[in-house]
């Protein structure tokens, strides 16, 4: 892919490109997988909680406390998004944000607030799941992919 | 007239007799907050929209150019002026709003000194007596439009640069005082293929350096002839490349004499990345902060080239490069200031 790309390139560019390289800042990928490690592990620390107090108090089983969870957590992420929190939290974690259900959360909510001004139908809910989209379809599309694999398996394989 | 291939030089000398600049909150807390002739304490400058908002500044920055000028509206021949929002509707509304014959243009961020060089060349050759200039952004209007919602918790790259919230106009007369329109260079496309919508500096660096190498030679004039030379946003990364790549072709300019607007407007510490961007980011930057250095007698010659990514969403999604563009606008203190 890089290579096909090059070749369209003219030299003058590729020697440009080579030389602004040189000076862009470059992302601080390990700073950013530490942050996101330890955020990304805080917010699964704070659904551990919520887990473990639906199910001391209102007697869910481990099985059946995930839902209530995944809805509180999205709860909170709609407060902290509506505030204007959450888009510096992502700031600083990146990947420790975004990859927990809150990181849905927050992309479906950010852009609802923000459709808003064109109204409810053509605004709110045709952008809604601008961002949240592609999850959902190629979460379904995979989740389709390995079922269809563990059939096989099973047919053929005799698991 | 016509000087060498792509610039004009103004005989008539076209004065900028006064200038009108409007900044939202975030600019209220940067490095040049006092230059601003009002400033906003809410992002949605109480509108329904920040599409509004933004049509808000451009029309306020009209009038307060208006109103610190004997000139009255009626007396205006064009309004000049394009911002970054689809088919340019913010600009289109406050023309509507102003009521002056209207050109609307569009360079993205380029788009303060093509219509300031384009003003200048039409009262130069006295198709006017007054013409208003200007261009607006809004941070938020611009992000959803070229990014993410506004309260999307994607994290961007230290390349990225934030959009000023903002309008800067100016009028600009046959005669009067103020500071003059010597000169201007047109600058042309300059694609090096850079894709990446984060990294404009970096992608408009080259066109910056085109412009900049072209009028000096046009002009055949040593970059020392200005006090500045002033870019438009091109952040840390892009100044850093295009100074280094003006070295290297040749041009003898002096490290504090290469500043660019979209490190002068915010101050160390606020959360802008890369720099400022955004067609207002020159724009409030030389009606405001280095005209009134002019005034005060700090500067007497500057060279402002604003800088534009001429990109659009779907360009970027289509995976075409980002076209670049620069216009140089030479301004120099007038005789009776």
């Amino acid at each position: 892919m890089a290579d096909k790309k090059k070749k369209n390139v003219p030299p003058e560019a590729q020697e440009y490109q080579a030389f602004q390289q040189q000076r862009e800042v470059k992302r601080p990928i390990f700073k950013n997988c530490v942050k996101a490690f330890f955020v990304g592990g805080f917010i699964c620390f704070i659904g551990q909680i919520i887990s473990t107090f639906y199910m001391y108090f209102f007697h869910f089983t481990e099985q059946t406390a995930g839902n209530p969870t995944v809805a509180t957590l999205i709860f909170i992420t709609m407060l902290l998004t509506g505030f204007g929190v959450y888009d510096r939290i992502g700031q600083f974690a990146g990947a420790g944000s975004a990859v927990p259900v809150t990181g849905f959360g927050n992309a479906v909510i950010a852009s609802a607030i923000e459709h808003r001004t064109e109204g409810f139908i053509l605004g709110v809910g045709m952008n809604m799941l601008k961002l949240a989209g592609p999850v959902i379809v190629y979460g379904v599309f995979a989740a389709f992919v390995v079922a269809l694999i563990k059939t096989i398996l099973i047919i053929w394989g005799g698991l | 007239m016509l000087r060498g291939h792509q610039t004009w030089v103004f005989a008539n000398k076209p004065v900028i007799i006064s200038t009108g600049t409007v900044g939202g909150p975030f600019e209220a807390n940067g490095k040049i907050a006092k230059d601003f002739d009002l400033l906003h304490e809410d992002i949605w400058l109480k509108q329904e929209s920040f599409e509004k908002a933004q049509q808000t500044l451009m029309e306020e920055a009209c009038q307060i150019a208006l109103k610190k000028s004997p000139i009255e509206k009626e007396n205006v021949q064009f309004f000049i002026s394009g911002d970054l929002i689809n088919q340019i509707t913010p600009t289109n509304f406050a023309a509507k709003t102003l009521n002056i014959p209207f050109f609307g243009l569009f360079n993205a961020c380029a788009t303060s000194m093509e219509s300031l060089a384009l003003s200048a060349m039409i009262v130069n050759n006295k198709g006017a007596n007054y013409i208003l200039s200007g261009t607006s952004s809004h941070n938020a209007s611009a992000e959803r439009q070229f990014r993410y919602p506004t309260e999307y918790g994607g994290q961007k790259p230290p390349t990225a640069q934030w959009t000023v919230t903002g309008a800067g106009c100016s009028l600009i007369a046959q005669q009067g005082k103020g500071p003059v329109i010597t000169s201007a260079t047109i600058g042309r496309i300059v694609d090096m293929g850079i894709t990446d919508p984060f990294n404009m500096g970096g992608a408009m660096a080259p066109a910056a350096v085109n412009t900049i190498e072209n009028h000096f030679k046009d002009l055949n004039i040593e970059p020392s002839y200005y006090d500045l030379i002033v870019t438009g946003d091109l952040g840390h990364i892009g100044r850093e490349v295009s100074y280094d790549l003006l070295l290297e072709r040749g041009l003898n300019i002096q490290e504090d004499q290469y500043v660019d607007c979209g490190l002068i407007i915010y101050r160390e510490g606020q959360p802008v990345l890369a720099g400022a961007s955004g067609s207002a980011c020159s724009a409030v930057v030389t009606y405001g902060h280095l005209l009134n250095r002019m005034k005060n007698g700090e500067l007497k010659r500057i060279l402002v080239v604003a800088t534009g990514a001429l990109h659009s969403p779907l360009s970027v999604q289509q995976n075409d490069p980002i076209p670049c563009i620069a216009h140089a606008v030479a301004i120099e203190s007038g005789s009776d200031v």
